[in-house]
C-alpha cells in the first residue's frame, strides 16, 4: 500500500486559481477589445500583440536571468497587464513605445517591487502615465474611428481630439458647454469616438464588468462607488453652472472612466481588501477624477486618480476592517 | 427565501454518494480498542482491569472531573490490556484493549425496538441519566452532553436547536439517521427540552435533504413547540454560531457560548443517543459512520461499535488501497488525515472519507494576489490573509488584536484561496501560540 | 554682474549659514551624554546583530558591558574569545575564557534509518507538522525535516541535507541559539566544541521503550545501559529510556560508541578506525 498522505484540513480545494481569474479578466475585456478593433482597425491589433508579447517576454527574462527564479508567465498575469496597457493607449502608438511601456509596467512596477502580488501601483496605469509624460505627442494623437470598413488596414487614418479633449480646449477658449459640439450619447455608448482603443465602447465595458461580477472575480463596491461619486460630483457642478461644467452622463461615458472603474481600479493586487475600504477607495477615485478633469490641466484624470488612491490603500486596509461576527465593543 | 447565515461561506461540491444507502450494522472484529479520551476534557479513568469479563453496556471508565465522560463496553468479551495505542496523529495514547467474544448485553439495557414516547423522568434525573450513559456531542466536538445541559448561574435557556444540517461534503450519517429514526429523534428532542426547561425547539436541516425535512416535519407536527426549518445549502451552516444566526438572527458574542443568547445546540445524533440513554437505558457504545469517497466502491453508512478499527469499515465498503491517497476521519473540510487505517472509531467519528492519490495532493502554493476571496469567505468576519501572515512572522500581538481566537477553523479561507496558500495551517499555529501567551499572562 | 544674481547668492548664503548655525546649536544643546567607551566597544563587536548574546543588537550589548563594568556572564558567541579579549583590554578588565560552543543535532532518523511511512503535504513548518502528526518516520520525538532551524539561522550554518532529511551544522555556527529555539522538539542542543573540535553525543531523543522506539527508527536509543556500564568516567546517564552524555565529564575516549548496539552515539571529527559492529553507522558528518 502506498504511504498515506497527511496534512492539515481542509483536504479539498475550490476551483478558483490564479489562472482562472486571469483568463476571466481576459474574457471580460474581449467585448471592449473587439469594439476597439472594429472602430480603429489593424492598429489596435498590432498594439495589443506587441504589448502582450513584450510583457510576457520581459517577465520571463527578468525572472529567469535577473532574479534566477522559475518563470511564472503561465499564470497569465503578464498577459492581462499587456492587454490592459494596450487598451489604454491610442491604436496608432509606435510599436517601440509600446515596448518601453511594457518594460516599465513589468520591470519597474511589478518585478522591482517583488513580483506578483507585491506591487503597490497598477502596472498598466503607471506605464500609461510614463508614456504620456515621455511621449506626449504620440500619446495624445488620437485616431478617429474608421469611416468605412475598407480602411481597416489603412495606417494613415484621420486623427482628432477625444470628447474630453474637445471639452477642455473649447471651454478654455470661452465657449459654453451648450455651444461645444460634443458626440451624442449614442456614439459615446457604442464607442464611435476618439480615444484609447479600449476605453471608447461604454456598452462593451459594462458587459465585461457584469461578466466579472458573475464569475466573482470582482465585487460591486469599487465600480459602483467610483461611478456614482463621479456622477454625483459632476452632477452638482453641472447644476451650479451648466455653462462651464458638462452633464454627469457625459462624464461617465466619456474618457477612461468606465474602463478605469471596471478594470483598472478593481485590479486585485492594488485595491483594498474589505468592503468599506473598497467603497472609500472608489469614492476617492471618483472625486479626484472629476477634480482633475474640471480643475486640472489634463483633460482626463482617471489614471492619476487611481494611482493616487493606490498609494492610500495600505492605510485604507489598516483603517477599515470587516465587521466581525459577535464583535464585543 | 431560505434562511442562512449572513457573512461568508463557500459552496464545495456536495458529493453525497451514500445518501441513499441505508444504515447497516457491521460486526466488530476479534479485538477492539476503546481509547480513554473520547470527549473534550480530562481522559476517563478505567474501572476495569486486565482479565475482567465484561458485557456490552458495562461501565469501562468513569469521568471524574467536571468536563469528562463515562465509557461503556460496546461488546461482551475479556479485557486484554490497558495499554497505549497509536492515535490519529501517530502519538501514543492509552486505550482499553478488549478481546471480543460476543454481543451479550448488560441486563439493565432495554433491547427492544419498541418506540417509547412517554418521558417519565424529570429534568435533573434526565441530566444524571445522560451523564451515566456516557452521552457526548456527536457532531464532532464531543463535548459531554450532561455538562451542556447544566445551565450556568445567571443564564437562561430559551431555545433548543437540533443541528441536522450536515454541511460537510460527502457525509450522510445524520441524514440517514433522520430518515430511519425520525420519531426517536423527536422524542430525544422532547427529552432535551424537558431537561432544559424550554418550550421551543427548532430542527435545522439543509435544503439538500428534502426527504428528511418532510419526514421530520410530519412527525414534529404533533408537538407545537417543535419546528423544522430548512436552510440554504452553504458551508459552514452547521457551525453552531452560524446556525444560531440563521435560525434566530442572534450573534453569539466573541469568546462566549451559545447560552449567552439563550440557545443550546445539539447534534441530531446526540438527540438520538439521548433517547436511547433515557428511554432504553442504553449507553452510547455505537454510532452511525459514513464511509465514502471517490476511492470507495460501495459508499455506505454503517452502525459501528466504538473501538472498531477503521480498516474493518474500509474493507466492508470496498476501498482500493493501491489508489488511496488520504484517509480522513470526518469531512473533507475539517476532518483529520489518518496515518494508518488501524485507528479505532471513537464517539466523535462521523465519517471516513478516502480520496484517491491525485486529488489528495494540494495544488502548488503561489504568492498572495490580494484578491480578498478569503475575507469574503470567512464566516466570522476575520481577515485570514492578515492573520496567516502575522502568525507566520510570529507577531502574535497583532494576531491577538486581529481576533485570531474567533476563528472556528472551518477551512473556508484555505478552500477558496486561488493561490492555494496554507492559510488555516498558519492560523492554527497562531491560535496555539496566542493561547499559550494568554495562559502565561494570566499566571 | 547682474544684481539679481548677486541678491540670490547672498540670500542663499545667509540661509545656508543660518541653518548651519541652528543645526549646530541644536545638536550641542540636545546632545545625549554617552560614555565614549560604548562606541569603542561597539566597534570591536562583529556587527552581526544576531541576538546571540541575549541583547538587542551589538550596540545594546556594548552599552550593557560598559554599564555593568564587568564581563561576567557576557559573551558574544559570534566573536568568541578573541572579541571578548579585545573588549577586556579596551575596558581594562579580565576576560573569562569561555568554552566555544556549537549546535549539535540529536537525531539520526534519516530517510534510511527511519523510512517515510507517510507523505506530508502540509505547510513547510516544523511547528505545524509537530502539532499535526508524529512525523513521516513515525517517531514522535524525531526530526521533522521541514527546516525551521535552517530558516532561523542568520549565519548560513545549518542546512537540511536533502539525502537524509536531517539538518547538518557547519563551521559557520556561532552558537547563537536561534535554531535551538526554533526546533519544536528540542532536538538541537548547544554543546562545547570540544578539544580539537571533537565531540561525542547521543543522536536520539526518543523516550519510548526500546522495542517501540526501534519500530520507527533503526538508530534509536533503546535505553539498554551498555554505554553507562562501559563509561569509566560516569559521564552517561539513562533516564526515560534515553541516554545522555554529560559534555563536561566526557573525555572523548570513544568506548561508548563501540558498544552501542543501535549505533546511536555519534563521534564527530575523529580519525576513522576499524568498526567492530555492522549495520547503519551514523552519517559521516564533519561538524
Amino acid at each position: 500500500m502506498n504511504p498515506l498522505i497527511v496534512s492539515g484540513s481542509p483536504h479539498i480545494h475550490g476551483e478558483m486559481t490564479i489562472k482562472s481569474i486571469m483568463w476571466g479578466v481576459v474574457i471580460a475585456l474581449l467585448p471592449a477589445w473587439l469594439a476597439g478593433v472594429w472602430f480603429f482597425g489593424i492598429g489596435a491589433v498590432i498594439v495589443t500583440l506587441v504589448s502582450i508579447a513584450s510583457c510576457v517576454l520581459f517577465e520571463f527574462l527578468i525572472q529567469k536571468f535577473v532574479l534566477k527564479q522559475e518563470p511564472t508567465v503561465n499564470d497569465g498575469s503578464a498577459v492581462v497587464t499587456g492587454l490592459l496597457l494596450a487598451m489604454n493607449v491610442p491604436s496608432s502608438l509606435p510599436w517601440w513605445q509600446v515596448v518601453i511601456g511594457s518594460l516599465v509596467a513589468i520591470g519597474i512596477v511589478k518585478m522591482a517591487f517583488g513580483g506578483l502580488g507585491k506591487n503597490l501601483f497598477n502596472p498598466a496605469l503607471i506605464a500609461r502615465v510614463f508614456l504620456l509624460i515621455s511621449f506626449p505627442v504620440t500619446m495624445t494623437t488620437w485616431p478617429l474611428p474608421i469611416e468605412s470598413r475598407a480602411n481597416v488596414f489603412n495606417f494613415d487614418g484621420v486623427t482628432g481630439p477625444t470628447p474630453l479633449g474637445t471639452l477642455k480646449t473649447q471651454l478654455a477658449m470661452g465657449q459654453t458647454v451648450a455651444q461645444i459640439k460634443l458626440p451624442s450619447y449614442t456614439n459615446l455608448l457604442w464607442g464611435n469616438i476618439g480615444g484609447s482603443f479600449g476605453e471608447v465602447s461604454a456598452i462593451a465595458l459594462i458587459i465585461g464588468g457584469i461578466y466579472m461580477l458573475y464569475r466573482k472575480i470582482i465585487t460591486w463596491h469599487i465600480p459602483v462607488s467610483f461611478i456614482l461619486t463621479a456622477f454625483i460630483f459632476s452632477g452638482i457642478l453641472c447644476l451650479v453652472n451648466p455653462n462651464r461644467y458638462a452633464d454627469p452622463v457625459f462624464h461617465i461615458l466619456a474618457g477612461g472612466l468606465l474602463i478605469g472603474a471596471i478594470f483598472m481600479a478593481t485590479d486585485l493586487v492594488t485595491s483594498p481588501m474589505t468592503a468599506w475600504g473598497k467603497i472609500i477607495f472608489g469614492i476617492g477615485c471618483g472625486v479626484l477624477t472629476i477634480l482633475i478633469r474640471v480643475f486640472g490641466a489634463y483633460p482626463e484624470g482617471v489614471s492619476f486618480a487611481i494611482l493616487i488612491m493606490n498609494a492610500f490603500v495600505p492605510l485604507i486596509d489598516r483603517a477599515f476592517k470587516p465587521k466581525r461576527f459577535g464583535e464585543v465593543k | 427565501m431560505l434562511k442562512t447565515f449572513k457573512k461568508g461561506g463557500v459552496h464545495p461540491h456536495e458529493n453525497k454518494f451514500s445518501a441513499n444507502s441505508p444504515i447497516q450494522p457491521i460486526d466488530p472484529p476479534q479485538k477492539i480498542f476503546v481509547p480513554l479520551s473520547q470527549s473534550l476534557g480530562a481522559p476517563s479513568k478505567p474501572v476495569v482491569k486486565k482479565g475482567d469479563e465484561v458485557k456490552a453496556g458495562d461501565i469501562l471508565a468513569t469521568g471524574e472531573s467536571f468536563i469528562s465522560s463515562y465509557l461503556h463496553s460496546p461488546v461482551s468479551g475479556k479485557i486484554e490490556n490497558i495499554d497505549d495505542f497509536i492515535d490519529v496523529s501517530g502519538y501514543r495514547k492509552p486505550a482499553i484493549f478488549i478481546e471480543v467474544t460476543g454481543s451479550e448485553w448488560n441486563a439493565s439495557v432495554n433491547l427492544s425496538d419498541e418506540l417509547k414516547e412517554d418521558i417519565t423522568l424529570e429534568g435533573a434525573s434526565i441530566i444524571q441519566k445522560v451523564k451515566e450513559m456516557g452521552v457526548v456531542g456527536l457532531g464532532g466536538a464531543t463535548f459531554p452532553t450532561h455538562v451542556k445541559l447544566m445551565i450556568p448561574q445567571g443564564k437562561k435557556a430559551e431555545l433548543l436547536i437540533i443541528n441536522g444540517v450536515e454541511c460537510e461534503p460527502y457525509l450522510t450519517s445524520d441524514h440517514r439517521l433522520m430518515l430511519e429514526k425520525p420519531r426517536e429523534i423527536i422524542t430525544g428532542t422532547r427529552i432535551l427540552m424537558k431537561a432544559l426547561g424550554v418550550t421551543r425547539a427548532i430542527i435545522g436541516i439543509e435544503n439538500n435533504k428534502p426527504d428528511a425535512i418532510n419526514l421530520l416535519s410530519k412527525h414534529a407536527s404533533s408537538y407545537p413547540g417543535i419546528e423544522v426549518c430548512p436552510l440554504r445549502v452553504k458551508y459552514p451552516q452547521g457551525g453552531e454560531k452560524q446556525l444560531i444566526q440563521a435560525l434566530t438572527g442572534r450573534e453569539v458574542p466573541s469568546g462566549k457560548l451559545p447560552i449567552e443568547v439563550g440557545c443550546i445546540v445539539q447534534n441530531v445524533g446526540t438527540a438520538f443517543a439521548v433517547y436511547q440513554a433515557v428511554q432504553k437505558n442504553r449507553p452510547l457504545v455505537e454510532r452511525v459512520v459514513t464511509v465514502t469517497g471517490t476511492n470507495v466502491l460501495h459508499p455506505s453508512n454503517f452502525l459501528v461499535k466504538i473501538g472498531t478499527p477503521v480498516s474493518a469499515l474500509l474493507e466492508k465498503a470496498g476501498w482500493q488501497p493501491e489508489k488511496a491517497g488520504k484517509v480522513i476521519a470526518g469531512g473533507p473540510m475539517m476532518g483529520k488525515a489518518l496515518l494508518n487505517a488501524d485507528v479505532p472509531i471513537v464517539k466523535g467519528t462521523s465519517g471516513i472519507l478516502v480520496l484517491n492519490g491525485k486529488e489528495s495532493l494540494r495544488p502548488k502554493v503561489q504568492p498572495c494576489i490580494r484578491c480578498a476571496q478569503c475575507v469574503s469567505a470567512c464566516p466570522m468576519g476575520l481577515e485570514p490573509y492578515y492573520l496567516a501572515r502575522v502568525s507566520e512572522v510570529e507577531k502574535f500581538d497583532l494576531a491577538e488584536n486581529g481576533a485570531i481566537l474567533d476563528c472556528i477553523e472551518c477551512g473556508s479561507c484555505q478552500y477558496i484561496c486561488p493561490s492555494a496558500r496554507p492559510l488555516l495551517d498558519h492560523i492554527r499555529l497562531g491560535k496555539l501560540k496566542v493561547n499559550q501567551i494568554i495562559r502565561s499572562r494570566n499566571q | 554682474m547682474n544684481p539679481s544674481i548677486l541678491y540670490a547668492v547672498i540670500t542663499l548664503a545667509v540661509i545656508g549659514a543660518g541653518s548651519g548655525a541652528i543645526l549646530y546649536w541644536v545638536a550641542s544643546k540636545f546632545k545625549v551624554e554617552e560614555d565614549p567607551r560604548i562606541d569603542t566597544v561597539a566597534e570591536a563587536l562583529p556587527q552581526a546583530n544576531c541576538g546571540g548574546c541575549g541583547y538587542a543588537g551589538c550596540r545594546n550589548f556594548a552599552e550593557a558591558i560598559v554599564k555593568t563594568g564587568s564581563l561576567d556572564n557576557l559573551l558574544c558567541p559570534v566573536g568568541g574569545d578573541e572579541v571578548m579579549k579585545r573588549i577586556a583590554s579596551i575596558l581594562g578588565l579580565e576576560a573569562p575564557t569561555m568554552q566555544p560552543m556549537i549546535a549539535v543535532v540529536r537525531c539520526n532518523g534519516s530517510f534510511q534509518n527511519s523510512p517515510s511511512k507517510f507523505h506530508y503535504d502540509g505547510v513547510k513548518s516544523c511547528a505545524f507538522a509537530h502539532i499535526t502528526f508524529t512525523g513521516e518516520g513515525g517517531c514522535p520525538f524525531g526530526c521533522l525535516g521541514q527546516g525551521d532551524c535552517e530558516r532561523a539561522c542568520s549565519f548560513d550554518a545549518i542546512h537540511i541535507n536533502p539525502k537524509t532529511g536531517l539538518p547538518e551544522v557547519n563551521d559557520k555556527c556561532t552558537a547563537c541559539g536561534a535554531c535551538v529555539k526554533a526546533c519544536p522538539r528540542n532536538i538541537i542542543e548547544m554543546r562545547p566544541k570540544g578539544k580539537k573540535d571533537r565531540r561525542i553525543f547521543i543522536t536520539c531523543m526518543n523516550q519510548e521503550k526500546g522495542a517501540i522506539a526501534r519500530k520507527n527508527c533503526e538508530a534509536a536509543c533503546i535505553g539498554c545501559n551498555k554505554c553507562v556500564k562501559e563509561c569509566r568516567f560516569d559521564a552517561i546517564t539513562v533516564s526515560n529510556n534515553l541516554a545522555y552524555i554529560d559534555p563536561h565529564k566526557c573525555t572523548l575516549c570513544r568506548k561508548c560508541v563501540e558498544v552501542c548496539p543501535t549505533n546511536c552515539i555519534l563521534e564527530v571529527n575523529f580519525p576513522p578506525r576499524k568498526r567492530t559492529t555492522q549495520s547503519d553507522s551514523p552519517a559521516e558528518i564533519t561538524a
